[in-house]
Formats: structure tokens, sequence, C-alpha cells
């Protein structure tokens, strides 16, 4: 006899949290009136499946019918890189502060890359799916949310890239290393607080998506990435840290290569705005959520 | 002991037309300009209009019933069902929803084109609120139903849209919903998979589940609902005994009541007033004799020409025209299309056209018969859709010469043919 089929899944903690949302004795009281924001966050915890499934298939249907498949995401920082090299470094003789050049830059271009991919990806991503929000309900905010999550995976990759130039130098990071994941998080959260901002107005002003590109582009000669911040003038150091991006990159370049690190004040208020930006730019998606599929 | 699976409490929806996403920085720019000098907001680019979608709606559906939604194009339908699947949310008032919902309001949305079969029921069950594990343990159950096994790792891109609706189906209609929410799934697919979607929702409402199902097809109303719900123009007109709204519902279309009029003369219907978004709508119909004279009836076995006058919003790259004919309890007599069912295939820019289609002779027997017009992208979806857009009235005519002209009292369909006296069959099979 087979052996019997295991009854319910053991009702472990989320399961509970599941069941609130899509269990058969939940109500949902549909009107005007917003909700509370626990509520909101408990139930995007809900539909945690589904933001995986997003991100997954973001990266899976990113590389498919292309030749050379995920080698894309090596190929990209690597050209960059040697582009960057020959004209910033060679041609232009630009300062790398005793560090070989093409390391110098492929330690900044990993986190930038990154950062624009999440910001360009997630100011897109509702109109992207202005197909899904018109005819089904999710919690919206799991659309930016995936765009942020699924570059990380190119971002692993071209971390090894870096690994691979390192060992071509010869050079061994220090402890420092350990906060790389923070530095992570950092451009996460710019990407996502920005992007988040960017997304809501871009459903009811296409402006918004012609935009980005040319902010991405601006943003990028803003932040340390081709050049070393030592060029900056003096006197302008301190508003030029205010870019959060540049703790960021300068930060990578700190944690990987062992550069000093630049004032720390200025990094940290960029970094209490990247927090305001990000709770308003929560306050805002909230705001506007109720009528994306009315605009979109 | 049943309770409320759904309660909806003075619901209304207001949209303000001429807001929409074509809104620029720079139209709002000129609109703030313009007010600040004063020029008022009667230049104003696009006057803001409200529209009432739906007005003060009241209506509690049982656990366990399943109710029809019926009503012309504009009625509120959609924003209904809308509002109830949390897509929109309502201006006024309130619904509460017991249980899990799912909508069906088109199939095979969140499906990728670039994802494989098994990628996207997975998907797709997780927009729809399913856990991994839960679409794994029905996995087998979904593609057995839609009975696409050798290609479910194959992109659906690939697939036809008969395969596309069957899968898309399955994975909603396995989520063991408490309230299951339907809206024209039906009008794609072939005749026996349409049959196995009805078994399953009446499955569904056998279970004790409640099933919200929004159709033009009437007959499927009836035999699946034991409720139906009339909306017109955003207002509940009438709710209860199913066979009895659709009556009513059948009775009001074609008269001023619905909407659409056929006081034009050479017509039988004509309206200029367009539904709120509407991407394509049909203007107006007129019948024709063999002659192209406008004519208001025609007589049996006489030709007979519809030339459907229709408008187009957007540009659309493949179209189709339907039309049919049904009885006056919506058994469908006829029904035709430029495509599929015919091969007369061509896509529109937007404007206005019109477009004949001619009997030779009209098989109908006398009596009343209500015309159905429809547009769509073929085998895809409709964009409109009206089966009671306006009555015909067939005349009597002794076809067969036997003094007993064909009425609808006894059968609908006059077909030529013809008796032989009888012949004696020949004794005992012997040859």
């Amino acid at each position: 006899m087979k052996p019997m089929q295991p009854s319910a899944p053991n009702g472990d903690q989320e399961d509970v949290l599941h069941d609130e949302f899509f269990g058969h004795a939940h109500l949902t009281e549909i009107s005007s009136a917003g909700r509370s924001l626990r509520s909101d966050l408990r139930e995007l915890w809900a539909y945690r499946d589904l933001l995986f499934l997003l991100v997954r298939r973001d990266i899976s249907i990113r590389y498919k019918q292309s030749a050379i498949g995920i080698a894309w995401a090596v190929v990209q920082p690597v050209i960059t890189m040697l582009i960057f090299s020959v004209i910033f470094g060679r041609f232009a003789g630009l300062d790398s502060e005793g560090i070989p050049y093409p390391l110098f830059t492929l330690a900044a271009l990993l986190p930038w890359l990154y950062f624009a991919k999440a910001l360009t990806g997630s100011s897109d991503s509702l109109v992207a799916s202005s197909n899904l929000i018109k005819k089904v309900y999710f919690p919206r905010l799991i659309l930016p949310l995936s765009k942020t999550l699924s570059g990380l995976v190119d971002l692993a990759i071209a971390f090894g890239v870096l690994c691979v130039m390192l060992a071509w130098y010869g050079v061994v990071p220090g402890w420092q290393v350990v906060f790389l994941p923070l530095l992570i998080l950092i451009a996460m959260m710019t990407a996502l607080s920005v992007g988040l901002w960017l997304t809501a107005l871009n459903v009811k002003y296409r402006d918004i998506g012609l935009m980005v590109p040319f902010v991405v582009q601006i943003w990028m000669y803003s932040s340390p990435v081709a050049y070393s911040m030592t060029i900056v003038p003096a006197q302008w150091q301190w508003i030029y840290s205010l870019n959060p991006m540049v703790g960021v990159v300068e930060g990578f370049r700190w944690a990987v290569l062992g550069k000093a690190l630049p004032a720390l004040e200025p990094i940290l208020l960029s970094l209490s705005i990247v927090f305001l930006l990000f709770l308003s730019g929560i306050w805002f998606f909230r705001h506007t959520e109720r009528t994306f599929a009315d605009v979109v | 002991m049943t309770r409320a699976a759904i309660k909806i409490e003075n619901l209304s929806k207001c949209y303000r037309l001429g807001e929409t996403h074509e809104q620029t920085f720079s139209d709002q720019l000129v609109r703030i300009a313009r007010s600040m000098v004063g020029r008022g907001r009667a230049n104003s680019l696009r006057q803001a209009k409200d529209f009432w979608a739906l007005r003060d709606i009241s209506l509690n559906i049982m656990e366990g019933e399943a109710v029809g939604i019926v009503g012309g194009n504009g009625a509120g339908k959609s924003t209904l069902l809308k509002i109830l699947s949390r897509i929109t949310l309502p201006t006024e008032g309130r619904a509460l929803v017991r249980g899990r919902l799912s909508s069906l309001l088109e199939v095979g949305t969140g499906f990728h084109p670039e994802l494989t079969g098994r990628e996207n029921v997975f998907l797709n069950g997780a927009i729809l609120g399913m856990r991994n594990a839960e679409v794994a343990r029905k996995f087998d159950e979904i593609v057995d139903f839609a009975g696409v096994e050798q290609f479910i790792d194959t992109p659906v891109k690939r697939y036809s849209s008969g395969m596309y609706v069957r899968l898309a189906f399955a994975v909603a209609a396995h989520l063991e919903p408490d309230v299951l929410i339907i809206d024209e799934v039906l009008a794609v697919g072939d005749a026996d998979f349409q049959k196995r979607c009805l078994g399953k929702m009446g499955d569904v409402a056998k279970e004790g589940r409640t099933v919200i199902f929004v159709s033009h097809n009437m007959a499927a109303v009836q035999k699946l609902c034991s409720r139906a719900a009339w909306l017109s123009s955003g207002q509940l007109l009438a709710e209860g005994d199913p066979a009895q709204v659709i009556r009513q519902y059948l009775d009001a279309s074609g008269t001023a009541a619905d909407g659409g009029s056929d006081t034009k003369p050479g017509f039988l219907y004509y309206s200029e007033s367009a539904a709120a978004h509407a991407k394509a709508r049909v203007v107006s119909l007129q019948l024709l004799d063999s002659r192209s004279t406008p004519v208001s009836e025609v007589a049996t076995w006489e030709p007979m020409v519809f030339r459907v006058g229709f408008e187009v919003a957007e540009r659309f790259r493949s179209f189709s025209v339907v039309l049919q004919i049904a009885t006056l309890d919506g058994a469908v007599l006829i029904l035709t299309s430029t495509a599929p069912d015919n091969t007369v295939e061509f896509g529109v820019d937007s404007g206005r056209y019109f477009i004949d289609c001619t009997f030779e002779r009209c098989l109908l027997s006398a009596g009343e018969y209500l015309i159905g017009v429809g547009l769509a992208i073929p085998s895809v979806e409709y964009v409109f859709r009206e089966d009671a857009l306006c009555r015909m009235h067939v005349l009597p005519k002794d076809v067969l010469g036997s003094g007993l002209p064909p009425t609808t009292k006894r059968y609908f369909v006059a077909s030529k043919h013809a008796w032989t006296r009888p012949d004696r069959a020949p004794e005992g099979g012997r040859t």
C-alpha cells in the first residue's frame, strides 16, 4: 500500500501568515480607505514566492535566446573596464592612486553597473508589467523590488571577474572585505528608493521613462567610477560626497583594494538622505498605488 | 447554514475622463500656466469629466451561489469584477469578500511568452496567490486538465492560442478558490474545451464555492447560474431568477433603456455615444435587401445583407467582425465571423468602417430575433461584444407553398428541403 499523503502543511509561522491572506476564512475588505503599513508588509511577505519567481523569471528571460547567454554578465563589465582603461587610464592618463587602473575602475564598475541596472529596471517595472497590473491583484511593491534583486545575480558573476583580476595583479583584499554586503545593500536601497519614486511617477508621466537613461548617465559622471575622487577640488569634496553612490563606490575600493576611505561625515549624511528617500518613496508608492490600474 | 461570500455595499466607481496616461509634464504645465493667467479651465486641453462606471450597487452573494451578471457594453460589469478582484479600488462604498478569490478576467495574464509552460504555471500560480508547494502538488492535475503534456517544457510563445487558454484556465480553476470570477474566458477555445470549462465551473459551484460569471452567452448563464443580476449604465436594474432577469434584459435591449436606439430610419441600430475606454465599438447596423436598399425587415428565404458600421480607436494588426442571430431566449442560431470562421483576414487603423455580411437566403422563420455583433482580435479576445444589440423581425412567407408559413411559434429554421412519397419497403429484408 502507498503511504498516506502527509496531511496539511505543518502549521508553522509562515503558513499561518499565508492563511491570513489566502486562507478560506480570510475576510477581505475592499474600500477606498487605505490599509495600514503593517498589514501591507505582512501581505508582501505572504507573497514572497511571487517575488522569488519574478526574480527568477527576470534572470531566465534576460539570457534566453541569446547565443552566449549568461556570459553577457561577464562581457559588460569587462568591455567597460577595457574601454575606460584605454581612454581614461592610458590616453587621458587619469590618476588611479597607485592602483593599476583596470583594477581601480573595475572595483567601481561592479557596484555601479548593478546600481544602474537596478535603477533602470525598477523605474520601468510598473509600466513594463502594465498588463499584469490591469488584470490581477498582488502587492505592486513586488515589481520594483524584484528588479533590484534580479541584478544581484549579474553582480555575483561580475564578482568572479574581479577575483580573477585580483589574482592577476596579485592583490589580496584585507579584512575590510566583510563590509561588501553592507555596501551592496546601500546601493540596493538607493536604487530602490529612487526607483520607487520614478516608477510610480512613470505610470502617469511617461516622460520619466525617457529621462531615466539620461539620469543614469549624469549620475555616473558624478560618481568616481572612471576617475579618482582626488581630482574633485577640495572645496567641492563635501557636496560631492552627498551623492550616495560616492560612498558605495569609494567603499568598494576601500574594501577590495585597501584604498583609504574618504571623509565619513558626508557619507553618513548621504545615507540619511537615502533613508529619507526610501521612506518617502514607500509613502508615495503606497499613496499612488491605488490608481495604477486606472491610469497605466 | 449559508453566509454571505460577498457583500457589496453601496459600491460606486468614478473615472475621470480626459485624464489619460498620455498626459505628460508639458500638458500639466500648460494647464497650470493657463489657470494662472486666468484663461480658466474652459480652455484647458482636455476637460476632465466625471464618469460613473458604477453607481450605488448593493448585492449579497451567498456561499455556494453561482451568480451570472448580464448587461450591455459599458454597463459596468467589468468594473465590478475589477473591484471585486482588487485591481482597482471603489470611489465610494465597500465590498467584503470571504476567502480566496480567483479571477479569470483574461486568461493568460502573467504568462510570459519566453518562459516554458512549466515555468509559467508556477509563476501564474504565484500571481494568483498560490504557494510553490501547492502548485507543485496540483501540477500534474493542471497539466492533465489543460492537455498540454508534450509541450510543458516548450516556451508558451510556441503554443497555439487554444493551448494557451487551456493552460491558463487550468491554473486558475485548480486554485481552489472560494470565489471564482469568470469573465468571458469561454469566448475562446474549442467547443470541447468550453464544455469542460463549464463542467469545471459547475463542479466548483457544487462544492459549495461561489461563482460569479459574466457572459454574453445567455444560454450558459441560464444553465450555470442560480441567480442573475442585470447591470445597465452602472446601475443594478434587476436580480433574481436567471430566466426572468435574462428575459428582462433581452426585452429591454434595442430599446432606449439600453443605450442604443432603433429610431434612426433605415437602421436596426445606431449609437453615437461611445462607452468609456472603448477601443472599438459598433456604431450602426443596417439590414439591406438584394438591391442594397435599407429595409426594416425581411421575409423568410429572401436575400438579406447586414451592414455593420464600426469605429476603431487604435490600430489592430488583426481584426475580426462577428455577427450572430439568436432567439429571444438567447439560443444562438447563426454565428459567423470574418475570421476565424471565415478567411477574410484584415487589420484596421483607427477610423470608421463598414462591412457587409450577405446571406443568400434568410433561413429564419417568421418572428423576432436578437442580433448580436462583436469586434474581436481573432481567436484572442473580444474588444466589443453585444449579443443583444438590437432586434430583427422576419416576415412570414409561405415558402413551402403549403399555406403554413414557418414561424417561430413552431420552429426557428426554415431550411430548403424535400420529402419523397413513401416507397414500400421490401418484405422481410429480402432483395
